[in-house]
């Protein structure tokens, strides 16, 4: 679905993200972990043609997502809080991309009405703007509107971050649903090595800008990032 | 945390701001600014003094001087009150640190003292005073002079921040000010109370008995303390540092739907315009805009002078176009980003941004057809400019936009807020409103007034006949300016 080839991109000379190979096929949930600055947001956005990369491509569904627009119709993400339109409401803005993105109001009611205990009664009905909604009800209604429309690819950076446990738990089994019943693939990228273990099949660690970990999920992997990321070698592990 | 470590981070503040390294330009324009208010107030310090002899040799010259200071301080107070601002934002990484709070607030307060407000009218003080040594009055009356004007406009300083914290941050929080200063203003223009004189002869008798300033200084250190006392009250952040919740209005934009694929834009954008206080006020200057024209035409001396009608006619019509027009697409920037990840056509983005400059040309054209009860050629004039605005004026507006790099919040608060202007704001503003006068006074000197009319008209239809062949290009200069775009609108200044 998504095949990466001799990406980088470098400022003032300095490389940021290098990824010579990078193969996520359909239907599958990928995760990416590393240390700030490790380059993760550097790649969605790249993946969204936010930035230009400075070698390579990113080819998703056989589109080259520097060089056509055609990527957009299929792709939907959850970077940041800039996603957001402050002055709407939650639900004007669940219309709004439901209308850049082909569905009617029906049709986004419907999606919308799935998520009503993600949303836990913070979200919809509140007359209030996105703007004066807390971070983590933002989140909830960013991560919500990027569902909107059926999309085959769909980029959340960090969506645990600054959520509540229950709807940490709640979204981990939206993600997992995404990508195991529906096809859909899923990326994100997380600090918490716990949930992203949970949700994801197939990890991905970045250090300094480079794949320094490809691993299949199994009961080992956390064990495995914990080590890893605590500096001590995975061998101690057993 | 000493007053040196302040220093250093209002230094770093000043010289890594994002404005001040990515945008030369601007800083040039600021700088010359600058220059030239210091300027004008040298040469007014300079030449006051010389000039009030000269027009009225018979009376004492210092006793005149001081008699215009009530107005100076009505100006300064008016001024203040519009432009400066306590900056307390800046300080809300302190609160947590290990800095007394009392000791935030003096930062505060005594930064605000250093403001270019407060030095600028040293300019007009420091020369007028030497001006008065030249005169013949003595230089210790010269230098209490000086200082009594410095302490009054500290006064001052401290007295608008007062006032600042007791109105409320809506559109209209600058009536009771505007209203108080009027009244004043009144009652000393009807010599109800004269307060030109009360003023005048303070000052002389402050010059004349210095030791008397000491009044004026404990007056500062009172206005001084009062501020301190309320600020330190209000920096938390569930008072002055806190954002405010606002009730949702909701309006039924259905209408919008026979637009066909903008309407999803042109709700956006009128949502955009209706809900956020900087975009409201460029709104409701339409008003002011319609009453624009009721400054020049009843006067007589204007009735002959052709050359003002299409002027007026472009800035009638045109108001919105202008205010909006010229923040396109930086009214965006705050989700730049989820616009350009979305699956949109810039093409419709852009369009929905035209239609509705276009309307509103067309709102204003309509409204102001009652303009034409001071003559036909009013009317026709403001026709050909209305459709010179639709036809021409969108288009460099959208094209304009394109070189936009300056990010707008629009949570800001709406009168005079230069966030998101740039040196191309400035510069777009020639060709929108002088080109055509220019063009009209061409063709009206070399043939007629129909001449001049016709001639906009028909720049105005050949843009809409071009419309989409311009679209094409501006919606290919915003492509290409994409990424820089997004990476400018996502910098904080």
């Amino acid at each position: 679905m998504i095949s990466t080839t001799n990406l980088s991109k470098s400022y003032n000379g300095i490389t940021v993200l290098k990824i010579d190979q990078l193969e996520i096929p359909k239907g599958q949930s990928f995760g990416l972990v590393g240390n700030n600055g490790a380059g993760k947001t550097t790649y969605f956005s790249l993946l969204l043609d936010l930035i230009k990369p400075t070698t390579g491509s990113i080819v998703s569904n056989e589109i080259v997502v520097s060089e056509s627009e055609d990527w957009k119709p299929f792709t939907s993400a959850f970077i940041d809080e800039s996603f957001l339109i402050g002055y709407l409401t939650p639900e004007e803005y669940f219309y709004f991309i439901g209308e850049l993105r082909g569905q009617n109001k029906a049709d986004v009611d419907a999606l919308v009405s799935q998520f009503e205990d993600f949303f836990h009664g913070e979200i919809l009905n509140q007359k209030k703007y996105l703007r004066d909604l807390s971070k983590g009800n933002q989140k909830k209604a960013g991560i919500v509107a990027a569902l909107i429309g059926n999309p085959e690819v769909i980029v959340l950076d960090e969506p645990f971050a600054n959520l509540d446990p229950t709807t940490q738990i709640r979204l981990k089994g939206i993600i997992k649903d995404l990508a195991q019943t529906r096809g859909v693939t899923v990326l994100v990228s997380s600090h918490d090595l716990m949930h992203v273990t949970d949700v994801c099949e197939r990890i991905v660690v970045l250090e300094k800008g480079e794949v320094v970990k490809d691993l299949k999920t199994n009961e080992a992997t956390l064990k495995e990032l914990e080590a890893h990321f605590s500096g001590t070698s995975s061998v101690e592990v057993e | 945390m000493t007053i040196k470590h302040f220093l250093n981070l209002e230094w770093k503040q000043f010289f890594r701001s994002s404005h001040w390294q990515k945008s030369m330009a601007l800083n040039i324009v600021l700088v010359f600014f600058a220059l030239y208010f210091m300027l004008t107030f040298l040469v007014l310090g300079f030449s006051v003094v010389p000039l009030l002899i000269k027009f009225a040799p018979e009376q004492e010259v210092f006793v005149v001087l001081n008699s215009y200071l009530f107005y100076w301080i009505l100006a300064e107070l008016f001024i203040r009150f519009f432009f400066q601002k306590l900056p307390v934002m800046s300080v809300k990484p302190l609160l947590t640190l290990n800095v007394k709070r009392s000791k935030v607030v003096h930062y505060v307060l005594g930064k605000s003292a250093l403001s270019f407000f407060n030095i600028l009218p040293l300019f007009a003080t420091i020369p007028c005073g030497i001006m008065l040594m030249v005169e013949g009055y003595s230089g210790s009356l010269a230098l209490a002079w000086i200082v009594i004007l410095l302490l009054i406009s500290l006064t001052i300083n401290f007295i608008n921040f007062i006032i600042e914290s007791y109105s409320t941050e809506s559109e209209l929080s600058f009536l009771p000010i505007v209203g108080l200063l009027t009244l004043l203003f009144g009652l000393n223009y009807f010599n109800i109370i004269s307060f030109t004189s009360i003023v005048g002869s303070g000052i002389i008798y402050l010059s004349n008995n210095p030791i008397f300033i000491l009044v004026l200084l404990a007056c500062l250190i009172l206005v001084y303390n009062f501020n301190f006392k309320i600020l330190r009250q209000k920096l938390y952040l569930d008072s002055s540092l806190k954002s405010k919740v606002q009730e949702v209005n909701a309006a039924n934009l259905a209408w919008t739907e026979r637009f066909g694929d903008i309407a999803p834009f042109m709700q956006l954008d009128l949502k955009l315009i209706w809900r956020n206080k900087r975009t409201k006020s460029s709104a409701l200057l339409m008003v002011v805009g319609l009453l624009y024209g009721l400054f020049f035409y009843p006067q007589p001396m204007y009735a002959d002078m052709v050359y003002i009608f299409p002027f007026i006619g472009i800035f009638v019509t045109g108001i919105f176009l202008i205010n909006f027009g010229q923040f396109i697409p930086a009214w965006d920037s705050g989700y730049y980003k989820l616009l350009m990840s979305q699956n949109i056509k810039y093409e419709q983005y852009l369009r929905s941004k035209f239609v509705l400059m276009s309307l509103s040309v067309i709102v204003m054209f309509v409204l102001s057809i009652p303009y034409v009860f001071f003559g036909w050629k009013i009317l026709v004039a403001h026709f050909a400019a209305a459709i010179y605005n639709i036809g021409v004026n969108t288009h460099v507006m959208l094209y304009g936009g394109s070189f936009n790099r300056k990010k707008i919040d629009l949570n800001q608060r709406a009168a005079f807020n230069y966030q998101g202007t740039g040196a191309v704001q400035w510069i777009i503003g020639i060709p929108l409103m002088i080109l055509p006068v220019l063009i009209f006074a061409l063709f009206y000197l070399l043939i007629n007034f129909e001449a001049g009319i016709a001639v906009l008209i028909l720049l105005g239809v050949l843009g809409l006949v071009f419309h989409k062949k311009l679209m094409k290009r501006i919606t290919q200069r915003y492509i290409n300016s994409k990424h820089v775009m997004i990476n400018a609108f996502s910098q904080d200044n």
